[in-house]
This record gives C-alpha cells, sequence and structure tokens, in this order.
C-alpha cells in the first residue's frame, strides 16, 4: 500500500476511535448527567436568563419545532439585512461591496439551513463582519439546531409514553457549549500551529519572485474554518474552499479537517445507542451507513487515482491520477476519499473541484447526496436515516404479516405517510427545479450558466440542485449560478430540503413517543439484527438510488459512455 | 409564535456577542501566541528575477514560468491570490482537452531532451486552488537539465537540491511528496 493510502485508512480509523468515546459524551450531555464541561452552565444559565427562556419546561414537539422555526426566521432576517448593506459597516478593509437582494437571500437562507452554497466568491463578495456575524455565527447555530432536533429524536424514542419531549433551547445551547464550541476552540489552535491567517488586516500586495505584483487575501481564517467543518457547514472562508493554501495549508491540516467534519455525524450514531441503551442498534446504523459510503467512496478514489482517460491517450505519465482540479498537498485519494466524505455528510468544503473529476465519481458524489443519509449532517443525518428506518419497518412487517413495530411503539399510516412525504419531497425538488433548469437553458441557450457543454453541463445543474436539496453546498463550480434565476429557484428548495425533513421526522417521533408502549414480545420485530440493515439498505437502494437514475442516466453516465 | 420571538430575538443576539464576537477574538488572542507572523500567515524573503529585494508568503503559489525557475503548476486564475479559483472543466469538454494538448507541447519545446511520457499529469493540469505552492518531486527531476542547462551548473546540483527540498509524506507514512516551488526557488538563486 502506498503512503497516500495509508493515510486514507488512517483518517477513517482515528475517526471512528474519537466518535465512539464522544458519542458517550454527547449522550450525557442530552440526558443532562454530569460532564467535564459544566462549569459552562452560569454561562448557558446567563443567556436564558437574559433571554426570558425557562430551560426547565419541557415542550411537546409542535411546540420545539415552533421554537426552531420562529428562531431560525430572526436569523434569516438578520443576516440577509447585514449581507445587503455589509458595503457600509465596518471591518472591510477590503473595501467589498454590499450583496443584491436575489444574492442575499440566497446566501442567508444557505447559512442559515446548515447548507452554505455559495454564490459568491468569499475574497470579494463578503466583509470581514459579514463572515463573522452572520456566516461563521450561523454555522455555529444551525448545526446547534440540527444536533437540538436529533436530541428531541432521542428523548422520544425512550421506552414510555409521553407528549413532554425535553426543551429545545435548552437542547440548542448545549449542542453550542458543550459540543461545538470546546471542539472549535481545540481545532483552531491546531490551525494557528500550522499557519493557518488569523488577521483583521486587508489584502497585502507582494511582488513574486517572477516580479508581478500580486494581492493576497486574507482574514480571521482560523476561527471560521473549525465550526465550518465541525458544524457540517461547509462554507469556505475563501472561494475555493479548503483547496485554499491558507484555508487547509497542509496534509496534516487536511487530516485534522477531515476528522472534524466527520467526527459529530459519526459519534451521533453512537450518541443514540447510549442515549437508549441499545448499542447494538447503533452499531447496525454504524454499518449500513459505513457499507453505503464505503461503497460509493472507494469506487472513486479508484477511478481518480486511475486518471482522465482522454489525457492518458495524449502520452504523459499518469501516476499521479486525475489533477485537475486537485492539489498536489493532498494528493489523488485523499481528494477523492473527502469528495465523498464532503458528499455523504452534507458539508460540502471541497479540497478539490468536483467539477472536473472523472463523470461516474461526479455521480457517486450526486448519489451520496441524494442518500443524504449515509452518516449525514449534523443531527439531520440521523433524522433522514430514521425516515429509512420506518420505511423499512413498515415494508418488513407487512412482508411478515405483523403490525410494524419500532422500539416498543406500533407504526401506522399517519406515520408512514408522513415518512412517505419526505422522501418523495426530495425526489420532486431536485427533479422538478432541474425540469424547469433544463427548459429555460435549452430555451434560451445563450444564458452564461453552463461552464461544460453537453452531458457534462447537464450534470452541473443537476448536482446543484441535488445539493441545495441535501443542504450540502458543494457544486459543480463551474455553473455560473450568482444570477436570480439560481439566488431564488436553489434558495426555495434550500429551505423546503431543510426543514420537511426536519419537521417530518421530529412529528413522526412526537407521534410515536406519545403511543402506549409495547414490551418486547418473541413476535415483535428485530431492529438491531442484520436482516434489518440489509431491509434499511434495500430501501434507500429502491427509494433514492433507483428513482434518481433516468436524470443519471442523462448527465454522468452518458457522459461516461461518451468518453469510452 | 408570539411567545418564541422576543427570546429568540434576544437569545440571537447573545450568540452573536458570544459565538462571533468573544470566540473569535479567544482564537485571535491565541493566534497572537502560537501562529507564525502574528497569524498573518509564514513569510519568505528572496530577490526577484529583476533584483529587487521582496516577500511573499511560502503557502501560496506564484507563477514560474521563466526557464531558469521550476515551473508551477498550471493555475486557472493565474495565480490571482486575491480571486482564487479552479478550471470547473469537466472531463470530456473538448476545449479543455485542447489546453492541456497545447500545455504538453509548450512543456516538450522548453525541456526538448525529455521523453513525453516523463511528463508528471500535475504539471499539464490546473490546480484546484489556482494557487497550488507545491509540485511533485517527479513534476521537478523533469525539469532539472532544462535548468542545469540554463544556469550552467552539474545537473547533480540541481537533483541534489531536489532531494534536499522534497518534503516527505507526514510522519512518514500518510500522504503524497511534495516540493514548495517558492522556497525551492529561492535555494536555486542561492547555488553557487
Amino acid at each position: 500500500m502506498n503512503t497516500e493510502i495509508i493515510g486514507v485508512v488512517f483518517m477513517f480509523g482515528l475517526t471512528l476511535l474519537l466518535a465512539i468515546p464522544f458519542g458517550r459524551y454527547i449522550a450525557k450531555v442530552y440526558k443532562g448527567e454530569k460532564t467535564l464541561l459544566d462549569f459552562f452552565t452560569p454561562l448557558e444559565n446567563a443567556f436564558f436568563r437574559i433571554s426570558g427562556i425557562n430551560a426547565q419546561r419541557e415542550m411537546n414537539w409542535k411546540e420545539s419545532m415552533v421554537a426552531l422555526l420562529t428562531i431560525n426566521l430572526v436569523w434569516f432576517l438578520f443576516a440577509m439585512f447585514v449581507l445587503m448593506v455589509q458595503g457600509w459597516l465596518p471591518m472591510n478593509p477590503d473595501g467589498n461591496p454590499s450583496m443584491t437582494a436575489d444574492l442575499a437571500f440566497n446566501t442567508a437562507i444557505s447559512f442559515m439551513v446548515n447548507c452554505n452554497l455559495q454564490h459568491y466568491s468569499g475574497e470579494t463578495g463578503v466583509t470581514y463582519l459579514s463572515q463573522l456575524i452572520c456566516l461563521m455565527f450561523l454555522q455555529f447555530v444551525s448545526a446547534a439546531t440540527g444536533l437540538a432536533a436529533a436530541a428531541i429524536l432521542f428523548n422520544a424514542l425512550k421506552e414510555r409514553t409521553t407528549d413532554k419531549l425535553g426543551n429545545f433551547y435548552n437542547y440548542f445551547m448545549k449542542s453550542l457549549t458543550r459540543i461545538l464550541l470546546p471542539l472549535s476552540i481545540v481545532v483552531a489552535i491546531i490551525f494557528l500551529f500550522n499557519g493557518m491567517p488569523m488577521t483583521f488586516e486587508g489584502k497585502d500586495t507582494i511582488t513574486s519572485m517572477q516580479g508581478d505584483t500580486v494581492q493576497v487575501s486574507t482574514g480571521p481564517v482560523a476561527a471560521f474554518v473549525p465550526i465550518k467543518h465541525l458544524g457540517t457547514n461547509g462554507g469556505g472562508f475563501f472561494g475555493t474552499n479548503s483547496a485554499h493554501p491558507f484555508e487547509n495549508p497542509n496534509y496534516f491540516t487536511g487530516i485534522v479537517e477531515m476528522v472534524a467534519q466527520f467526527i459529530v455525524p459519526l459519534a451521533m450514531v453512537f450518541a443514540l445507542g447510549f442515549y437508549l441503551n441499545k448499542r447494538k442498534f447503533s452499531w447496525m446504523i454504524f454499518g449500513v451507513m459505513t457499507i453505503g459510503f464505503l461503497c460509493l467512496a472507494i469506487p472513486n478514489m479508484i477511478m481518480e487515482q486511475h486518471g482522465n482517460p482522454a489525457i492518458a491517450h495524449m502520452g504523459v505519465d499518469m501516476s499521479s491520477g486525475a489533477m485537475e482540479g486537485k492539489e498536489v498537498r493532498f494528493g489523488t485519494p485523499a481528494s477523492a476519499y473527502w469528495s465523498i466524505l464532503t458528499t455523504v455528510i452534507s458539508t460540502g468544503s471541497v479540497n478539490s473541484f468536483h467539477d472536473s473529476f472523472m463523470p461516474l465519481s461526479g455521480m457517486n458524489q450526486m448519489l451520496a447526496m441524494m442518500v443524504n443519509g449515509f452518516y449525514g449532517g449534523c443531527g439531520v443525518g440521523l433524522l433522514n436515516f430514521f425516515i429509512f428506518i420506518i420505511i423499512a419497518v413498515f415494508i418488513s412487517g407487512l412482508m411478515v404479516g405483523r403490525t410494524p413495530e419500532f422500539l416498543g411503539k406500533k407504526v401506522e399510516a399517519r406515520e408512514v405517510k408522513i415518512a412517505v412525504i419526505v422522501t418523495l419531497m426530495s425526489a420532486i425538488l431536485i427533479k422538478g427545479g432541474m425540469a424547469i433548469a433544463a427548459y429555460w437553458i435549452t430555451a434560451d441557450p445563450s444564458l452564461p450558466w453552463l461552464n461544460n457543454p453537453g452531458f457534462h453541463g447537464f450534470s452541473e445543474m443537476l448536482y446543484e440542485f441535488t445539493s441545495a436539496n441535501a443542504n450540502n453546498g458543494s457544486g459543480f463550480e463551474g455553473l455560473g449560478d450568482n444570477n436570480p434565476f439560481w439566488n431564488i429557484s436553489t434558495g426555495i428548495v434550500l429551505i423546503l430540503g431543510r426543514f420537511i425533513p426536519i419537521i417530518g421526522p421530529i412529528a413522526i417521533a412526537g407521534i410515536l413517543a406519545g403511543k402506549k408502549y409495547i414490551p418486547e414480545s418473541a413476535g415483535t420485530l428485530k431492529t438491531d439484527t442484520l436482516t434489518f440493515g440489509v431491509m434499511i439498505f434495500a430501501v434507500i437502494f429502491i427509494v433514492t438510488a433507483l428513482s434518481y437514475f433516468p436524470a443519471l442516466a442523462l448527465g454522468p453516465i452518458a457522459e461516461f459512455f461518451s468518453m469510452h | 409564535m408570539k411567545s418564541h420571538i422576543f427570546p429568540a430575538i434576544k437569545m440571537t443576539l447573545i450568540s452573536i456577542f458570544f459565538f462571533a464576537g468573544v470566540y473569535t477574538l479567544v482564537v485571535w488572542g491565541f493566534g497572537q501566541i502560537i501562529a507564525p507572523n502574528d497569524g498573518k500567515g509564514e513569510v519568505v524573503n528572496y530577490t526577484t528575477a529583476g533584483g529587487a529585494a521582496a516577500y511573499g508568503y511560502a503557502n501560496i503559489g506564484q507563477n514560474f514560468s521563466m526557464d531558469q525557475y521550476f515551473w508551477s503548476r498550471p493555475s486557472a486564475v493565474g495565480y490571482n491570490a486575491a480571486g482564487s479559483g479552479a478550471s470547473n472543466k469537466g472531463p470530456s469538454n473538448e476545449e479543455y482537452l485542447a489546453q492541456v494538448q497545447s500545455r504538453i507541447d509548450t512543456f516538450l519545446v522548453h525541456n526538448p531532451t525529455i521523453k513525453k511520457s516523463d511528463i508528471p499529469v500535475e504539471m499539464v493540469t490546473a490546480s484546484g486552488s489556482g494557487l497550488d505552492p507545491h509540485i511533485s518531486p517527479k513534476g521537478a527531476l523533469v525539469q532539472v537539465s532544462r535548468i542545469a542547462a540554463i544556469r550552467n551548473v552539474p545537473e547533480e546540483k540541481i537533483s541534489a537540491l531536489i532531494t534536499q527540498h522534497t518534503e516527505h509524506p507526514l510522519f512518514g507514512i500518510f500522504g503524497p511528496s511534495q516540493i514548495n516551488v517558492l522556497k525551492i526557488n529561492i535555494a536555486l538563486d542561492q547555488l553557487k
């Protein structure tokens, strides 16, 4: 094995090793048990007191969702306002302008929903003030929103009958102070040691060795990048995200950034097991997710290492793989691994440019986002996976002719209907948006949208809607997307793609929690077994992979065959 | 909703103060102590081709296209460090493939002693950031004979410089080997 493959195996192993104890810790935090970080309690209490919130009062699922949506609305209005007037505000040494209304709409939504689709470039599109109080702030709180929603799910799955599911604000604040903030500071310190900039000065002007005058953008990068990954946000400080040498200076920071974006989603899977005292159930979920992840990541690493056949044909040395859009310090295997990691877990940060990946690698990135539940984003990944579990429970129940049950609660028509609506909504948003875009560009081919002709151009548009719906935020960045059509259409997809998959699972969980608890018996469907794992995998394959096959056939698959 | 709106606003304001304000200052404070160059990024000094004293950032790649230097990788943005960017060209794009072909041809014109199959693919494809500070050891070795000829230095000396400047995989086992182009070119100028 070469050092690049060993590097990737190490990153995966290290994350898993850290995620298990961290999952135990997260379970303790949400249960309200004693932890090492209890010195934050007075601070949290001060926050609650100033805000006039009683964090002890338990809410039912509907009230939690109202609280969640209300505070998200406040964030959106605040962020959109700041982005539209940022040019006149302080901390703008580079003199960057305010955003247009449609771009501010898209950007504010995109960061609020934990997506970080960026239709601007960090160097020229935002000020330091906006980076910090809009974008970085939203990176903290949007991740905490997802985690709080997952905590409500945990609470609802306990073996009892209730409609009281904890306090949203309490879960939200603890996600911030006990999970995201301490980790961010640790990661920031590692980055500072590795030379990531942390300055409020503007662009520096240097003379290159060849005598060219070059301006170098900089900024408070080392504060921004930790939460960008820990919160599975993914929005870059600079235009080229974690491919930029200031945002990801070396292979070591590359490892840290990959572990950082992976750790919370993975730890949440184990936290579920510790919280409910059903560790085997966690391992079943982990198994399904990991097999799905590897089925996408391994082929990508092989295809990228193989390189572009059209360039191989020209007769150069292809041993480093498909290097277009990739950086030498990461190399092909780590770049291909990152490209799937960032798409399975809704981060959307990139260390290499997905538009230039081989056609089927691009397809795997899209499939990762279409499923959006192999690990998935901070908290929300587990919510998405919960939907697949409900459908699998229902189908299994039908197959054996029993009333479907999950963790001692009957799963009935209403819950399954919600689950199906959530699943179908993704397909409608992605393919519906795609249909409109394809019609538009066909009617007026002069639109400056596509950076590549033919099938690949189709993939650029499909990727954008897939990324928006999955709240991922990566892109086939060649797409000319800073215009009203893309800003508004993806903005709408972003909101629906965020809140339906939060409200739906929480509603199901809330309804289940209110039902009578039936103790396990010989007739109960076991959900922590290999058989059930296979069942979930089959459900995921059928409801996502197959339903997107026609669209993928027109883009990446067609491009693949045109090249071979 | 009404009962949640004022708590939400107050919670938002205080979270901004703490998570965007206090947190940022804490990280900045650490930066002043532990980061190189007060958190502005590592700087290296050099003499430009024109003979002037200047400095650049070790992590920010520069455009090297003169024959006396090790070339850096192609960049989609011409090494514009105030507007990083990738080409975002798809693998089957004809126009892009023609561009790669012409880079290969240019490389061969400037390095007449090498075979086409010696050119590593990263030397004719653009990086992700457009600011890639590195090339691979292979990408450096393939330029040795050109640089030796134009600088009138024995090839062994240049090869030795490459060995000396190769940054090995992390802890010897993780990741690729690489060479910082700016640093090796500074060393090249200092070669007696």
